[in-house]
């Protein structure tokens, strides 16, 4: 039973329709910012398993460099929620109508 | 034999653990599973032979991501029992797998033609991390830069936003002079 690249991509596709689920069904912002982390992990183990089975070092760059997008995205993510939640009191999705036309 | 143990193994637990973070209500669930399912994750790193890769994982995902996400939930009430959206759930499904038949598309895409080609092959004798390292100092400097000045922009980002009126501490205030601070924090926000 040889474990292959289609079983890593079939995983990372699972894991990402996991995340996609989370996106769509949420209202809680910061459970949004979760969906979100899991769906760059997904990719995450696609580019590893990539890099792995093609010899090839530049899938765990990329993998690298997203762990990076995701660290300072959560930093800058988060600042705005608080402000958002100091001054409004919540983190509904629905709530952020204040943009409406 | 004992690769497909493990990799079955650690796929039925991170499924299983994203689900509950995509499905419970309580924020502290989500957290704590999301965790989880961030340490599963590097095993697969560890399986592939990404060593650096999946030590970068644990620390920066379940030390440092994770800690952030704790610390910005102690701002929010996250006892509160949120009403998702009950919108139709066959819709929510039809488009989540259509989602995912995209991606297997864009992932077999390049594996189908035969133009692939590896650009920074494996260095022959070197652990994984020192291949990495030579790898990211060489062809990936450019890059890297630019992620070390962005990961510094998103840190100022975040003390900006975050610490405004931060050098006031609650804990050292009398009961007085918290609803004299809240009253003129509302007339500001009024």
């Amino acid at each position: 039973m040889e474990i292959g690249l289609t079983h890593y991509l079939v995983l990372s596709t699972v894991l990402f329709s996991i995340g996609l689920l989370g996106v769509m069904r949420r209202k809680n912002l910061l459970m949004l910012f979760f969906a979100t982390e899991i769906l760059l992990n997904a990719v995450n183990v696609g580019f590893a398993a990539i890099s792995h089975y093609y010899n090839d070092l530049t899938g765990q760059m990329f993998a690298f460099f997203i762990i990076a997008i995701a660290a300072s995205e959560v930093a800058v993510g988060l600042g705005l929620l608080i402000a958002w939640y100091k001054r409004h009191g919540n983190i509904n999705l629905d709530a952020m109508s204040s943009m409406r036309g | 034999m004992f690769e497909a143990i493990a990799f079955y193994l650690f796929s039925i637990l991170t499924a299983v653990m994203f689900y509950i973070t995509v499905t419970t209500k309580q924020a502290l669930f989500a957290l704590t599973a999301l965790a989880a399912g961030m340490i599963f994750i590097s095993a697969f790193f560890f399986i592939l032979g990404a060593d650096f890769l999946g030590v970068v994982q644990i620390i920066v995902y379940t030390g440092a991501v994770m800690a952030l996400y704790a610390f910005g939930m102690m701002f929010f009430d996250t006892t509160r029992e949120l009403k998702e959206r009950s919108g139709s759930s066959l819709i929510t499904a039809g488009l989540s797998i259509l989602s995912a038949v995209f991606v297997v598309l864009i992932f077999v895409a390049p594996i189908v033609s035969t133009k692939i080609q590896v650009t920074a092959p494996l260095i022959a004798g070197a652990t994984n991390s020192q291949s990495v390292g030579m790898v990211l100092f060489t062809k990936y400097l450019v890059p890297f830069e630019l992620a070390a000045v962005m990961l510094l922009v998103a840190m100022i980002a975040g003390i900006v936003l975050a610490g405004k009126k931060m050098d006031r501490s609650l804990t050292l205030m009398a009961e007085e002079e918290i609803m004299i601070a809240e009253e003129a924090n509302r007339k500001v926000l009024l």
